[in-house]
């Protein structure tokens, strides 16, 4: 009798590429249920639009690359990038917009850059920021939360036709600014932090309807890193590093800069640092690396808010911490078993 | 002791143990053939001192322990030897090796059997008779123990005497059954390292879901002083290093020994087979062996060295259905055979008949993701997949640097990775390459120093030669000088 020889383990966990992408996709579920609730159909509109366009420029790719299409797009990794990219585009962006930032994240950031767990830079936030730089205009137009006094509500026919072009009614007394937006350019303008968070667009703690989708990401989150998804160090680090920055600035002139809470609580931070910096592949992969990891982009968000050109920084934070997270990985090295304690 | 150390990484993984531990240990049937391997130990293979058609006695010698790191090798039972010859091994190799095969006469007929007084004796020549009893540690690593009972210097007396009962692996139960039922014979062997090694402490370390064995253990070890720690199920508890940090709190240095540490640390089986040596006067023919998986009856057959896997099969009732590896070890860090008629060695602890249902189907490999999951359960605190990384690209140097070699192949890193990657398999094909380009530096090392003396001595027979030539011929007044090794002369004076 003869039997087949392979190498050991002879036992492995149940696990896959697949399982842990689909988790992450769950978890956001929560959150993306809280931005539609508050910004109407368009979300949706979108996430389904990126997911189709991601499936097939994926498989394209793939066929291009002669790779195995079975179980690389079963790994459901470019769904993933998809929705990660959707979830940060404006609700009424035009069709085209997601298009180009979909292809932009898996034909350009993920393949040329050498697939899946080769691309040194995270697909979505490339996709993200090559729409943010030649599209600007499109993608500060955001809708105005549900109930914060817009005059109409968008049925799904009208959401599809905004986003197709075709809409029969004038959006613009829909569109307003982004929390964020506001705090920036009513900064500019002189006002105070406390006058300009009595403006409605704050709601109760960083900005009406947005908090929701904060809070719903955040419960995500907090069950990928339970769940040991995503590593704890990165939204810990994240979240600590904008913390200690945006508190130094909050003391030293609480009228000139946002309390921490509000920095933390508002825009992509919590969504960044559970979804967006925990992407495995373009982080650090140490464990006290991913402390320092996530602590520079968090780091790095602060600055960029609070004297760049956007209102919001995860996006390039992100980047640039992905170019360092070798580095970072290089002078991170745990103590090997047995070395000398340092 | 209750208290343990927990060590960095490892895995909870499935425990299949129940299946053969059920049953006592049933003795192994005498087959008509035995092949006994002259290699069953780590270092030099045995000698063998026997001829095809001598008559031997149970317990004789027939292979001589060849230096200071070996072990002897006896007949397991009496008959006649058929051959000295290169036969099929269990090994990961799939090479044969030397083996003397034995025709049984179905007598057991023993040698004479001549109990030690170890009290007496000094500790070399005690050593000398444990080495020419075969005992070898029988955890799997098959070191020849009488190497690991001389300090020689490395410290002066051991802090702590380790006996490792821990048996993390899945599927495996013969050190729990050895424990259960000879607890007394254990605690008797570890007198005779105590009596050598001179410890300050004896801890026994146990994995706590065998409370049968804790049990039986702790029973034997009354007024003793040496301690059963029970530790918690998690593999790899069982490894030596692990074990030591569980019960210790100690590391040992990386590029070092236990000893350096003031650790020593002996599997509970070996302890055994060292007192049937020594008070008993019987060298190592048996070990205990987990027969599991698809067999119709699971059990642990104390069986006689060099009986094929295929014997104790039939004798756990043969193969139940779709066996579709057979696996020497556990299943996480036993190797796959391809063939079940090699015989069982000192390092057989565990024969595996899998079927898909017990193991994990092959999955199809995905890029590293890095997800560090690998990291996490490393019990060496290496970086996985930044080895991978580098034996994958064959940057040796880079892997070394990363230290591979603190790398104990315990699979855990394989077991978690979601991309299904085989690491441990790349971690051994860069061991083996960097081994492989060390031997081949040291080789053209030598052959270089063996140019440089041929060409000294080419030169110093010349000059030899020269300076005769000119003694023959008169010197002019001033002496004339050789300056060495340039061919030069220069005047003097
Ligand atoms: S577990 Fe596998 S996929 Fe994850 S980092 Fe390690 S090698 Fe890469
Ligand atoms: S096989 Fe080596 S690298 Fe993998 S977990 Fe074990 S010690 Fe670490």
């Amino acid at each position: 009798m003869r039997f087949r020889t392979v190498t050991s383990p002879h036992v492995l966990l149940e696990t896959s590429v697949g399982l842990i992408m689909r988790r992450v996709l769950y978890a956001m579920l929560p959150g993306i249920v809280a931005l539609i609730w508050f910004f109407g159909w368009g979300i949706g509109v979108n996430l389904v639009l990126a997911t189709v366009v991601a499936l097939l420029a994926e498989a394209a790719m793939l066929v291009m690359r002669s790779k195995p299409l079975a179980s690389h797009l079963g790994d459901t990794s470019a769904v993933v990038t998809a929705w990660l990219l959707a979830v940060a585009l404006p609700p009424l962006a035009p069709w085209w917009l997601t298009v180009i930032g979909v292809l932009s994240a898996i034909v350009v950031a993920k393949h040329l850059y050498g697939g899946l767990g080769y691309n040194p830079f995270n697909p979505a936030m490339v996709g993200y920021v090559v729409l943010l730089i030649s599209f600007p205009r499109e993608m500060s137009t955001w809708l105005i939360p549900h109930g914060l006094g817009q005059p109409h509500t968008l049925t799904l026919l009208e959401t599809l036709q905004a986003i197709f072009g075709t809409a029969p009614i004038s959006l613009d007394a829909l569109t307003g600014a982004t929390p964020l937006d506001v705090l920036r350019t009513q900064l500019g303008l002189g006002l105070s932090v406390t006058e300009i968070r009595n403006s409605p667009v704050f709601g109760i703690v960083a900005g009406h309807g947005w908090e929701w989708a904060t809070l719903g990401f955040l419960a995500g989150g907090l069950w990928l890193v339970y769940i040991r998804a995503a590593a704890w160090q990165i939204p810990v680090g994240m979240l600590s590093g904008l913390a200690v920055i945006a508190t130094g600035f909050y003391l030293v002139d609480p009228q000139h800069y946002a309390p921490p809470w509000l920095h933390l609580w508002s825009g992509a931070a919590v969504y960044g640092a559970f979804f967006i910096a925990t992407d495995p592949v373009t982080a650090s992969a140490t464990p006290r690396g991913r402390l320092i990891y996530g602590a520079g982009i968090g780091m790095l968000v602060y600055i960029i808010r609070g004297f760049g050109g956007y209102p919001d920084g995860v996006a390039f934070a992100v980047l640039l911490m992905n170019i360092a997270a070798p580095t970072i990985d290089l002078y991170t090295q745990p103590r090997v078993f047995g070395a000398r304690q340092r | 002791m209750s208290a343990w150390f927990p060590f960095h990484g490892g895995v909870k993984t499935v425990r299949h143990k129940t299946e053969s531990s059920q049953r006592p240990i049933q003795p192994g049937l005498l087959p008509s053939r035995l092949v006994v391997p002259l290699h069953q130990h780590v270092g030099a293979t045995a000698k063998p001192m026997v001829q095809p058609g001598d008559r031997v006695l149970k317990g004789q010698m027939i292979g001589q322990a060849d230096g200071y790191v070996s072990a002897a090798v006896h007949a397991p039972t009496s008959g006649r030897i058929m051959a000295v010859d290169q036969q099929p091994v269990p090994h990961p190799s799939g090479l044969p090796d030397w083996c003397v095969t034995l025709e049984t006469d179905g007598e057991d007929h023993w040698i004479e059997r001549k109990p030690l007084d170890y009290r007496r004796l000094h500790p070399s020549d005690l050593r000398n008779a444990i080495r020419n009893a075969g005992v070898v540690g029988l955890g799997g690593a098959v070191f020849p123990s009488a190497v690991k009972m001389n300090l020689s210097g490395h410290c002066e007396r051991l802090d702590h005497l380790i006996l490792n009962g821990a048996e993390c692996e899945p599927w495996m139960s013969c050190d729990d059954l050895i424990m259960r039922e000879r607890a007394a014979e254990i605690v008797a062997g570890i007198h005779i390292m105590v009596h050598v090694l001179n410890p300050h402490q004896v801890l026994i370390g146990i994995e706590d879901d065998k409370p049968e064995a804790i049990a039986a253990m702790n029973a034997a070890c009354a007024g003793t002083g040496y301690q059963v720690c029970p530790v918690p199920t998690r593999y790899p508890s069982g490894g030596a290093k692990q074990l030591t940090k569980l019960l210790t709190n100690k590391e040992a240095p990386v590029n070092g020994r236990s000893t350096d540490i003031g650790v020593q640390c002996f599997n509970v089986a070996t302890a055994y087979t060292l007192h049937r040596a020594v008070n008993h006067g019987e060298p190592v023919i048996s070990r205990i062996v987990t027969v599991t998986g698809q067999v119709a009856h699971p059990q642990n057959i104390d069986a006689l060295l060099g009986t094929a896997f295929a014997d104790l099969i039939a004798q756990c009732g043969g193969y139940s259905d779709g066996v579709e590896r057979l696996i020497m070890g556990g299943p996480m860090m036993g190797f796959a055979l391809h063939r079940d008629d090699v015989p069982v060695t000192k390092a057989t602890n565990c024969i595996l008949a899998a079927s898909a249902r017990e193991l994990t189907l092959e999955q199809p490999v995905m890029p590293c993701i890095r997800c560090g999951d690998c990291v996490d359960v490393c019990p060496a605190d290496l970086l996985p997949q930044q080895l991978y990384w580098y034996a994958r690209a064959k940057e040796f140097d880079k892997a070394r640097d990363h230290h591979l070699f603190s790398c104990i192949e315990c699979g855990c890193c394989s077991y978690v990775c979601p991309s299904h990657i085989p690491l441990v398999q790349y971690y051994r094909y860069a061991k083996n390459e960097i081994w492989a380009r060390e031997k081949e530096k040291q080789q053209a090392e030598l052959a270089r120093q063996r140019h440089r003396a041929r060409m000294e001595r080419l030169e110093r027979e010349k000059q030899e030669r020269e300076a005769k030539l000119r003694q023959k011929a008169p010197p002019s007044r001033a002496e004339l000088v050789v300056v060495p090794g340039t061919g030069i002369s220069e005047r003097n004076g």
